[in-house]
């Protein structure tokens, strides 16, 4: 009881990258608390899965395995989640911030009247004074999101209400697997009566998965352009460098919008969050927007014409020049030195 | 007498927070909130857009906005007029302060309950809150279906409506059967834009509290043209429970809010001469940040 929960979303029959993140954040969370990590998988054919779980610190693993869960839809997934914390009452429940978990969260919090806190950047447990009744609570889970378009930092508290839940960007934990795996102890949801006809009434009549074609996130070394870099022309000399260094291509929210490159490579608080070894900001500003995305990068180098660019604020380097002179430069010198 | 198709587009007015200018940044570094402009919210154009989709293929079929806020919001039924709406419903009040997406949604939830919507469409987010909370959250209080994502209303009927939604990688069209929640996406069609004779027609409509304070003229001339009165609701109009609006219905609190401040590293300047260069990818090089 009053365990740390995480939802598990399914892709194409494996477990999200996010959901692992979760459990080694929920882990963490379990530890301090002294409570137990429960994980909980909805879906078809699904029963396999708690090993790999456990890996990630799962005591229990919760399964609800029917053909109805899988692909998913809103309204069965909530069914068993509201069901299934309703019977647990768990004080921590977390779902990764993807189109299913923001989808389906929000819908949880609304029937079980509980708060809900989307696109956490950090989870921590901590004390917390009620500044009008005075009153005191030792562990509550300090929920920390950017706000207004990431021009603050909120920190949440969810003092009265249980579960405290929260969604997290894929990308924006670790994941961890542990030396020794948890228990993983399997136990099945008795989801039927949880489950009414009504929940599923919507149909889905087509489906087109697109293959990932574009994996920045677990890029070691990023070359990412802004609107600085002027054209989809540009972005060649962007993508040159990229390969060279055996690197991926990213890109700003602004050179998304002119069209210079696809959306899939946007990085920031509405894209993707990175953290490679090496960043390459080419005619980045810097705006709060794309850094949010990438301030957790081992280093960081930023070419740009403005020598009072936001960007070179977090930069290790900063280079004031233009992309193209510089870009050929690189090329050239990481040859001639790289063998 | 056919019945008429009653939509409701969730709408909201929001901060600027996309376009911060210098303006708007104070010495220190943060942001003035007071200082950016207040602007429809840009999925909840999309979603307008959607909403006047639905009813060009219906016909017989009326698009209303709802939008909580002070007075001033009214501005954005006026926007969703002269772009195709037919009219709004504004919900305002002290008692809705410092209400967060649960009581924001417990809140709206009343209100549709006393209009009696057949569909309701929203955007799928606010930028000043990023949450993408508030539509699920109503759908579910009026225990409704809901299709989030939304990108193209493929079909439209008085007993179902399908819609092609985006996935985290690629799209799926799903049936659901109204009355239902749909939430809209920016990669959805664009918002028409305003029409000149709509303009015309509209600019001098006005919320309830706004007509109080009107001159005499000019509510006589309201009074004689109902089309241009936007519909009001006060707390006590839309039948609640206390408890469940604003502070007090709000689970989540806010304990602290920090400003971001760009900090300041030491970044070693360098020109985009060779030598420097050179240098730097030799330093990346031995220290085997690449390679």
């Amino acid at each position: 009881m009053n365990n740390v929960f995480v939802y598990i979303e399914i892709e194409e029959q494996e477990i999200a990258d996010v959901s692992l993140e979760l459990l080694t954040k929920g882990r963490e969370l379990a530890n301090t608390l002294g409570v137990k990590l429960e994980a909980v998988v909805i879906g078809k054919g699904v029963k396999g899965l708690n090993a790999e779980l456990a890996k990630y610190g799962a005591d229990t693993v919760w399964v609800a395995d029917d053909e109805i869960f899988a692909p998913f839809r809103t309204l069965p997934h909530t069914a068993v989640m509201v069901g299934l914390i309703e019977q647990e009452k768990p004080q921590i429940v977390l779902f990764g911030a993807t189109p299913v978990g923001r989808d389906f969260a929000p819908r949880v919090s609304s029937s079980l009247h509980s708060g809900l806190t989307a696109d956490c950047t950090e989870l921590v447990i901590g004390e917390h004074k009620d500044p009008k009744t005075g009153k005191e609570y030792d562990s509550l889970l300090y929920q920390i999101r950017p706000a207004f378009g990431g021009n603050i930092i909120a920190t949440i508290v969810n003092p009265e209400c249980r579960p405290q839940m929260a969604t997290v960007r894929e990308g924006v934990m670790r994941k961890e697997a542990l030396s020794t795996p948890a228990a993983g102890e399997v136990r099945e949801i008795d989801w039927k009566p949880m489950v009414k006809d009504t929940d599923l009434a919507v149909r889905i009549v087509e489906r087109h998965i697109e293959e990932r074609k574009i994996n920045i996130k677990g890029a070691s070394v990023i070359v990412a352009g802004g609107y600085g870099v002027g054209s989809k022309e540009g972005f060649k000399l962007v993508h040159e460098l990229a390969e060279v260094l055996g690197g991926e291509v990213g890109a700003s929210r602004a050179a998304v919008d002119a069209g210079f490159t696809e959306h899939e490579r946007q990085i920031g608080q509405t894209g993707v969050t990175v953290r490679p070894k090496l960043y390459i900001a080419c005619g980045i500003s810097g705006q709060i927007q794309h850094t949010a995305g990438m301030d957790g990068s081992a280093m960081i180098v930023s070419i740009n014409t403005d020598p009072a660019a936001p960007i070179n604020k977090i930069a290790d380097y900063a280079i004031t020049g233009s992309v193209e002179e510089v870009i050929p430069k690189m090329i050239k010198y990481y040859k001639q030195n790289s063998k | 007498m056919e019945k008429v198709t009653k939509i409701v587009v969730m709408a909201k007015q929001v901060p600027d927070t996309r376009n911060v200018g210098k303006d708007a940044m104070t010495p220190e570094g943060t942001v003035n909130r007071a200082a950016l402009a207040a602007i429809f919210n840009p999925e909840d154009l999309n979603a307008l857009e959607m909403a006047l989709q639905m009813k060009d293929r219906i016909g017989n079929a009326t698009v209303h906005i709802l939008t909580m806020g002070p007075q001033r919001a009214a501005d954005v039924i006026r926007e969703a007029m002269f772009r195709g709406a037919d009219g709004g419903y504004l919900l305002s009040g002290k008692e809705f302060a410092g209400s967060d997406t649960l009581a924001t949604s417990y809140a709206l939830s009343c209100a549709l309950r006393k209009i009696n919507p057949d569909i309701i469409v929203a955007g799928r987010q606010a930028i000043d809150g990023d949450t993408a909370q508030v539509g699920p959250q109503v759908a579910e209080k009026l225990g409704m279906p809901q299709v989030t994502y939304a990108e193209e209303l493929v079909a439209i009927d008085d007993k179902e409506i399908t819609i092609k939604r985006r996935l985290e990688r690629g799209s799926e069209v799903v049936v659901s059967p109204l009355p239902a929640v749909i939430t809209v996406n920016s990669s959805a069609k664009e918002c028409r834009p305003r029409n000149a004779k709509r303009v015309m027609k509209f600019k001098y409509a006005l919320a309830t509290s706004e007509l109080s304070t009107a001159d005499s003229e000019k509510q006589s001339f309201i009074e004689a043209r109902p089309y241009l009165h936007i519909v009001e609701f006060a707390a006590a109009d839309v039948n609640p429970d206390y408890e469940q609006l604003g502070l007090s219905g709000s689970p989540t609190k806010v304990k602290k809010i920090e400003n971001v401040v760009f900090q300041a590293k030491e970044a070693k300047s360098l020109t985009s001469e060779d030598k420097d260069i050179e240098e730097l990818m030799k330093e990346l090089i031995a220290s085997h940040t690449l390679g």
